[in-house]
């Protein structure tokens, strides 16, 4: 018999009053709330003691859930780890900074800055809720670090605390001197303006000694908006032409100098108004496009690498007695203990227990390994069963894990990508000179030299490509939002015009288009109703998904006492319901003899065998849909560190048999992708692990898909939630029509260049018409870029 | 009509003062968290008497 395993209706369920999962039944009970767990209970009755209630008002279920949450925080008594961590300390108080992955709402927020209810050696505790950070003022006196940490596990809001933290420097500044430079041009473009106006409209000759006193005003604003705010430009510039490349900023920096030169000298010589407020707003308008540009999702980090997967401390076995060390104070030799779900940060050997380790991230092998003693064991598995203890045999900084992570692949720098605007530029810069030099050459041919200057430096100013400059950032800017939005989070703009190029796409096999939560079972074998209340009653005691699925499926309400109830993690849990022995577990656990893979779950009821779960990894959902619209226009792959048992499973849904690659190392995938690139391929790879770092780095645009943006990912130009999966072929769309966009809004700006040039090339430019051109043509690119990105964003329902 | 440059000298001066007050609050990281303060300030303590009721 085979029953496949029915999703369940959600509105006959109850939901957990802290986390809002389902609740398998009742047990866990207060004051009529209901939770799904001992933790999510003991944390509403420690809010609920702290008089902190307004945390469930301010949301429903805002809670995370508390299963699976086993952490030792011996660490943080070592003074070491502790000076490593604090931002600040003396005798009274001490501030730290903790990155808290869990904080999603304004019920957070609330109850983190109000931690001092709970323990009033809290002094103050301030939320940076796009940051996820939290930065808490105590007494150490009265509370050390380890129990406010410890605090903050117990009411669910743990914090991440990993060597890249401890290591991490923040550097707000560049982005803060930016807003400086954006302010003074903006002060200076306004004043400048008002001082400009009576100018233009004429002044009477009574009031014709205001002008050199306007234009001496003018230029005192002119200074430092060139040489403070548009600095940059001139450094870019000039860095720009040593390498012999010409960018957008050359005919930046040249229109820049050449207003100010010609402001300078009609003002002193007072022969002119000058063009100051054509300057200040065009070195305003110019900054904030920058502004726009560098606006990025600073919370996430694109940039991890092994360090942020690493604990800071482990437990080290000296002398039969357990002592936290810092991990960089490991070193060969040391015996470690390893505790469940704990990560191996060296390679070492096993001394003692059972290790059943989780690879899965290193290798992509989704089936946990068994190591038997004097086995080494290499750094970055998780160990899955009970305590191990280990003997480091290689320092963390020499292990195969940190080895993958320095391999010189990754040294090697990726060639920057072309975009649009680098490409436009150079032949603009080159025309945009060819047509000063010969309108300069013409008019001294007719012996006007005063037109020849007028002209060239008129060409130089109007053609100053201010639009062309602005187009790229709003629209990419634009487009960075939209995907945004839809939990796809781009590292910077030029991933957008990156993604645009792709035609080739390789995907990882696990975490990647198998979800790793959901995972579909299917019973074989029979259970008589009493048996079904035997199991149930049994399971219900155990935290493992597992058999928490296991629960909800046999749907059973009756239960049975168990006693004697034992649970070996990793391989099983058994009781005596009514007299008989009732066990679940994997085959080895129930002494049988079976021909099916481990990730089966046996059940026996006394002596007689009921037959077995097995576990089926579930693809994402709309896989087969993205596969198929994917690959009418691009190239498929998939590269699996994974054995090929479900290559059959895949073919019907990838359908390329010679395009699909199993049991390939982290090295093989980086080749892999590199072969494509010699083929002229533009290449997108998709992967989620540590095992894919490599490739993801060498590919033109690196996707890590995750299930929770805030766990860790690898190094990679951009993170894409698992939910959004399915949304992928439209996001490639999306980033061609903005790249549309792009193309159509540099036209534009042409099309003004060209008006301003035929003036410009009779020398007959005035201030007036320059200082008008400029920023209508800016405000038209700015609208027409924003407003068509977010209409081709409806048009792909991505808004 | 001189009373023009005292004038424009004084909304200059003016304009310098705010832009320095611009200056203290970048510096002083106002601008480094714009959205925090927005959540926070829907907080108040009314919930928890009406909930007490």
């Amino acid at each position: 018999m085979k029953q496949a395993l029915k999703p369940m209706l959600a509105d006959t369920e109850t939901h957990c009053y802290h986390c809002g999962n389902d609740c398998v039944d009742h047990t866990y009970q207060d004051e009529e709330k209901i939770f799904c767990c001992q933790g999510c209970k003991s944390v509403y009755q420690i809010l609920a003691a702290s008089n902190l209630c307004n945390y469930y008002a301010y949301n429903n279920t805002p809670g995370q859930t508390q299963l699976n949450k086993q952490q030792h925080f011996e660490y943080l008594d070592e003074p070491a780890i502790i000076q490593q961590l604090v931002n600040y300390t003396d005798e009274k108080i001490t501030i730290v900074t903790f990155y808290i992955p869990a904080i999603h709402c304004s019920s957070c927020l609330w109850l983190l800055e109000h931690l001092y209810k709970i323990n009033p050696a809290i002094v103050s505790s301030r939320i940076d809720f796009l940051k996820k950070q939290v930065s808490i003022t105590f007494r150490p006196a009265e509370l050390s670090l380890r129990s406010l940490v410890e605090m903050l596990t117990s009411i669910g809001y743990e914090p991440l605390i990993s060597l890249q933290d401890v290591v991490k420097e923040q550097n707000p500044n560049s982005q803060r001197s930016l807003v400086k430079k954006i302010a003074v041009a903006g002060f200076c473009f306004g004043n400048v303006m008002l001082l400009s106006f009576p100018e233009y409209l004429g002044l009477s000759e009574l009031e014709a000694h205001f002008q050199s006193f306007f234009g001496w005003l003018n230029l005192a604003f002119a200074l430092p908006v060139t040489f403070y705010s548009g600095r940059d430009y001139f450094i870019s510039a000039w860095n720009n032409l040593r390498n012999k490349v010409l960018n957008l900023d050359f005919p930046l920096a040249l229109g820049i100098a050449i207003m100010f030169i010609r402001s300078f000298y009609e003002i002193l010589s007072g022969t002119g108004a000058g063009f100051v407020d054509t300057l200040c707003g065009l070195v305003f308008f110019l900054l904030i496009g920058k502004w726009m540009q560098q606006r990025t999702y600073y919370h996430l980090s694109f940039e991890r690498d092994y360090r942020s997967y690493f604990p800071v401390a482990v437990t080290q076995l000296k002398d039969g007695k357990e002592k936290p060390l810092p991990l960089n104070e490991l070193a060969v030799g040391d015996r470690i203990l390893i505790r469940n779900q704990e990560i191996i940060p060296a390679d070492a050997i096993l001394l003692k227990g059972e290790a059943l380790v989780d690879f899965s991230f290193v290798t992509g092998e989704s089936q946990p390994l068994q190591k038997v003693l004097g086995e080494v064991v290499y750094a970055g598995g998780r160990q899955l069963s009970e305590a191990i203890e280990l003997e480091i045999v290689k320092p963390v900084s020499q292990s195969y894990l940190t080895s993958l992570w320095n391999n010189e692949a990754f040294s090697a720098q990726k060639q920057k990508p072309k975009t649009f605007s680098d490409t436009i530029s150079r032949y603009f810069s080159v025309v945009l000179l060819l047509i000063a030099f010969s309108s300069a050459g013409f008019w001294l041919f007719q012996h006007d030299s005063g037109k020849a200057w007028a002209s060239f430096t008129a060409v130089l100013i109007i053609a100053c490509p201010c639009a062309l400059a602005l187009s790229s950032p709003f629209s990419l800017a634009a487009a960075i939002s939209i995907f945004d939005k839809n939990k796809f989070y781009l590292k910077n703009t030029t991933v957008v015009e990156q993604l645009a190029r792709i035609n080739t796409l390789v995907f990882d096999k696990t975490g990647t288009i198998t979800a790793p939560e959901a995972s579909r079972f299917s019973f074989e074998g029979t259970l008589s109703p009493e048996e079904k209340i035997l199991v149930n009653s049994l399971a219900r005691n155990s935290g493992h998904p597992l058999s928490r699925e296991l629960v909800k499926w046999l749907n059973t309400p009756e239960t049975y006492p168990v006693k004697d109830y034992a649970e070996q993690p990793g391989k099983g849990i058994s009781g005596m319901i009514k007299g008989q022995l009732v066990s679940l577990g994997s085959a080895a656990f129930l002494n049988i003899e079976t021909a099916n893979n481990s990730s089966s779950v046996h059940i026996k009821v006394g002596d007689h065998y009921c037959g077995y779960f097995s576990v089926k990894q579930q693809w994402r959902t709309g896989l087969k849909n993205l596969i198929g619209q994917l690959g009418k226009k691009q190239d498929l792959h998939l590269l699996s560190g994974d054995q090929d048992r479900d290559r059959d499973a895949l073919l019907p849904v990838f359908g390329r048999p010679e395009q699909m690659h199993f049991k390939q190392s982290p090295q093989n995938k980086l080749d892999y992708i590199l072969n494509l690139q010699q083929n002229k391929r533009e290449v997108m790879m998709l992967g989620d692990g540590l095992n894919d770092a490599g490739a993801l780095k060498q590919s033109d645009v690196g996707i890590a898909v995750t299930d929770n943006i805030n766990n860790f990912s690898p190094g990679c130009d951009a993170i894409l939630d698992g939910i959004s999966f399915e949304k992928l072929p439209v996001f490639i769309r999306q980033a061609k029509d903005t790249v549309k966009v792009i193309h159509r809004s540099f036209g534009i700006s042409l099309l003004y260049n060209a008006v301003g040039l035929f003036f410009a090339v009779q020398g007959v430019l005035s201030p007036l018409f320059a200082a008008i051109l400029m920023p209508i043509s800016t405000v038209t690119i700015i609208s027409f870029t924003s407003l068509s990105v977010r209409f081709f964003g409806r048009k792909n329902h991505l808004i | 009509m001189n009373m023009i440059y005292f004038l424009i000298g004084c909304s200059i001066l003016l304009a310098l003062i705010f832009l320095a007050a611009f200056f203290w609050a970048v510096k002083n990281g106002q601008n480094d968290d714009t959205y925090t303060p927005s959540v926070r300030i829907l907080f108040d303590d009314e919930i928890s008497q009406a909930e007490k009721k």
